[in-house]
């Protein structure tokens, strides 16, 4: 999804202090930002602390442990590839050598030049229609070559038929 | 009986893997459709009955029952109107009666038996179902005598570990403490498992009945919904159903008018695998790096912010309803030996016809995947065929008589965990697999204890030797060995379990640890 506004310091201390008084707000503090910005930009690591009387070292730790923070600007659409077993037995690998050979794509890397990133996930839920994808949020099956080159051209065509 | 002017019912699924393939367009299509011919419908947007290869499925209320379609897709929904599709008129895509399909009759549905029936949003749908008696039975009884009846109905843990969930909840009910908490374990992380995410979109008002049993029954007045990331929908759902239960008087101060208070709150996980492991899922809730706890203390003393906590999969709470609706008794009297009540089985990967089957324990897994399921997707031979997620066995094709149920699994040297079936065919590459356990064990690891930190990443440049040819007999021995530390000195089940599907390859598959070495790549290391 395009267009996320720029990390402002300001909102993001509302959004902090508006979630603050949750008993182990860390996660939803984090989630919150991230979905604001499209990141959690590393200036939120001191406001998270003080809101939570907790220090510095925690928030941060907090944020790089799980997958889904990322702590630059998101590109333009990501696409989140299931890699797991049952989209293995689907052939999920044969995308990730499509997406390298045909957009040179590397899943994983995060190239600040492309605007569309492909990360690896484990499991959507969606083992009996795979192999599968999350996409802004939706879900799609049964992802072959061809329709995995329309998302990473940006059409919607590929998320909502 | 259907005149012009009566408002006909068609049923669309909203669920996530109907969504998948397309359900949103076709339940547009029909929308527009409908209007252009004038005819009156309100499309239901219900859970999916589980055949997901049908999916997105078009069901039409007729007086003779449910007619089923598909699969269906948008392009074919004018061809549908002409053929009568709002009288179950005749088409290609026309299964019939949804109730008398093979893979519904084979089923005996307790805890998924309004999925796909209802509009998992609709209290009064749920009402009309048998929702909400189990919580007014509990709410008759004493706490000890609620977690005696789920003691006595014999429902053990659906997440994997399978501990007996009355027991459980009998040690938080005897807890002594200001605060307690019920924690639903909805981080379904393990591949080919979506029973949880199912339930949660198509029925979510029968999980929070469920912790709200649970709630009273030990005396706890709070509760969290842990939900991996993952999954949007679910989340979305989720928090509509509890403003809509808080709204009914269902949660908040007092259950039902019972005076016992019970607030319930979604919590997002983060993408990370071991969140699925109780005591990291807590750390996750309190806001830390989801770092395994060792135990004891056990979280049913010392749980969320250290006080005593039940921790349940969502298919345990959601067993609870109709336990208590029915009795302990009716619920034991289905299963056989230790494994009592019924499994929601999901069957995943290269398969013709996956999708969801509740049944009794005891069917075996050649019936799920031959007679069920139709074999494989791609048509070639089933290889190997993955049980209870990835920290389960790879069963050969000449090993699926075994009954699901978990000793009869646990004497193979699998499990059944959370109820996941992965089929593969003969095109899989089992030290390819092997390989891939490591490798994900490496990467979801929550780096506390040492023999799965280290051993996991071990694990990969081992079987990379191994792939690549080097000194392969030394290199399984080390194999062995690793697999042996890991499983023997590991804190939790990931490290622990990791050695169980590369294991099973090695044992049951050695030829692929020992293919032609492919051209061209550079060497690795020897053993050390």
């Amino acid at each position: 999804m395009a267009g996320y506004p720029a990390w402002d310091q300001d909102s993001a201390q509302l959004i902090v202090a508006g979630l603050a008084h949750l008993e182990g707000a860390t996660l939803p503090i984090l989630h919150a930002l991230q979905e604001e910005f499209g990141h959690v930009d590393p200036q939120a690591v001191p406001l998270i602390a003080d809101a939570l009387n907790l220090s510095r070292a925690e928030v941060h730790g907090a944020i790089s442990f799980y997958h889904d923070f990322r702590t630059s600007p998101a590109p333009r659409r990501v696409i989140k590839l299931c890699r797991a077993e049952a989209c293995q037995a689907l052939g999920c690998e044969a995308l990730v050598e499509h997406l390298a050979q045909d957009h040179g794509i590397a899943v994983d890397a995060h190239s600040q030049t492309s605007d569309v990133a492909v990360e690896t996930v484990y499991c959507l839920g969606n083992c009996a229609l795979g192999p599968a994808a999350l996409v802004d949020g939706e879900l799609i099956g049964r992802i072959d070559p061809a329709r995995l080159s329309e998302l990473c051209a940006g059409s919607d065509r590929g998320v909502r038929t | 009986m259907n005149t012009p002017a009566q408002t006909i019912r068609i049923f669309v699924p909203i669920d996530a893997a109907a969504l998948s393939v397309g359900a949103e367009g076709v339940a547009q299509a029909i929308a527009r459709e409908a209007q252009a011919r004038g005819v009156a419908v309100e499309i239901v947007r219900n859970g999916t009955r589980g055949m997901l290869w049908l999916e997105p499925l078009v069901e039409v209320e007729t007086p003779a029952g449910r007619i089923a379609y598909g699969p269906v897709a948008a392009k074919d929904v004018p061809a549908l109107f002409d053929a009568g599709l709002t009288s179950g008129g005749s088409h290609a895509l026309r299964l019939g009666l949804t109730d008398e399909l093979d893979w519904m009759k084979r089923q005996q549905r307790l805890t998924f038996a309004r999925i796909g029936v209802t509009d998992p949003l609709s209290l009064a749908d749920y009402r009309d179902h048998d929702g909400l008696a189990g919580l007014k039975a509990a709410l008759g009884m004493t706490g000890a005598a609620i977690a005696e009846a789920v003691k006595a109905s014999g429902l053990r843990g659906r997440g994997g570990a399978g501990f007996p969930t009355g027991i459980k909840w009998k040690t938080v009910h005897d807890a002594q403490a200001e605060q307690k908490y019920i924690v639903c374990n909805a981080d379904e992380g393990d591949s080919g498992t979506f029973a949880d995410r199912m339930l949660m979109e198509g029925d979510p008002f029968m999980l929070i009945e469920g912790m709200a049993i649970a709630a009273i029954a030990v005396g706890a007045t709070r509760g969290y919904i842990y939900l991996r990331s993952e999954y949007p929908h679910a989340h979305r759902t989720l928090q509509r159903a509890i403003l809509k239960a808080q709204n009914a008087g269902l949660l908040g101060d007092s259950v039902l008018g019972s005076g016992h208070a019970f607030h319930l709150e979604v919590r997002l996980g983060a993408g990370a695998y071991i969140c699925g492991e109780e005591t990291s899922l807590l750390e996750s809730l309190e806001g830390k790096r989801a770092i395994v706890r060792a135990k004891p203390p056990l979280p049913a003393l010392q749980g969320l912010f250290g006080k005593p906590t039940v921790v349940n999969n969502v298919l345990s709470f959601a067993a609870v309803p109709w336990i208590l609706q029915h009795g302990a008794q009716a619920y034991a009297d289905f299963g056989l030996g230790r494994s009592r009540g019924t499994l929601p089985v999901q069957l995943g990967g290269n398969v013709k016809r996956g999708g969801l089957i509740e049944l009794a324990f005891g069917i075996s897994l050649r019936e799920i995947i031959e007679d069920l399921g139709g074999g494989t997707l791609s048509g070639r031979p089933i290889r190997a065929v993955q049980v209870g997620g990835p920290l389960g066995a790879y069963l050969t094709a000449a090993q699926l008589d075994v009954p699901m149920d978990y000793e009869a699994l646990a004497s193979m040297r699998a499990m059944l965990g959370h109820g996941g079936i992965v089929v593969f065919d003969d095109s899989v590459d089992m030290a390819r697999q092997a390989r891939f356990a490591f490798e994900f064990c490496a990467k979801e690891s929550c780096g506390k204890c040492t023999p799965c930190r280290i051993g996991a990443t071990r694990g990969v440049e081992v079987m990379d030797r191994i792939i690549a040819g080097v000194e392969r007999p030394k290199n399984i021995a080390v194999l062995r060995d690793l697999s042996k530390l890991m499983t023997d000195a590991s804190l939790c089940a990931m490290g622990g379990l990791t050695p169980v599907p590369v294991l099973s390859a090695l044992n049951h598959f050695s030829e692929d640890f020992d293919r032609p070495v492919p051209p061209s790549k550079s060497l690795p290391m020897a053993a050390e």
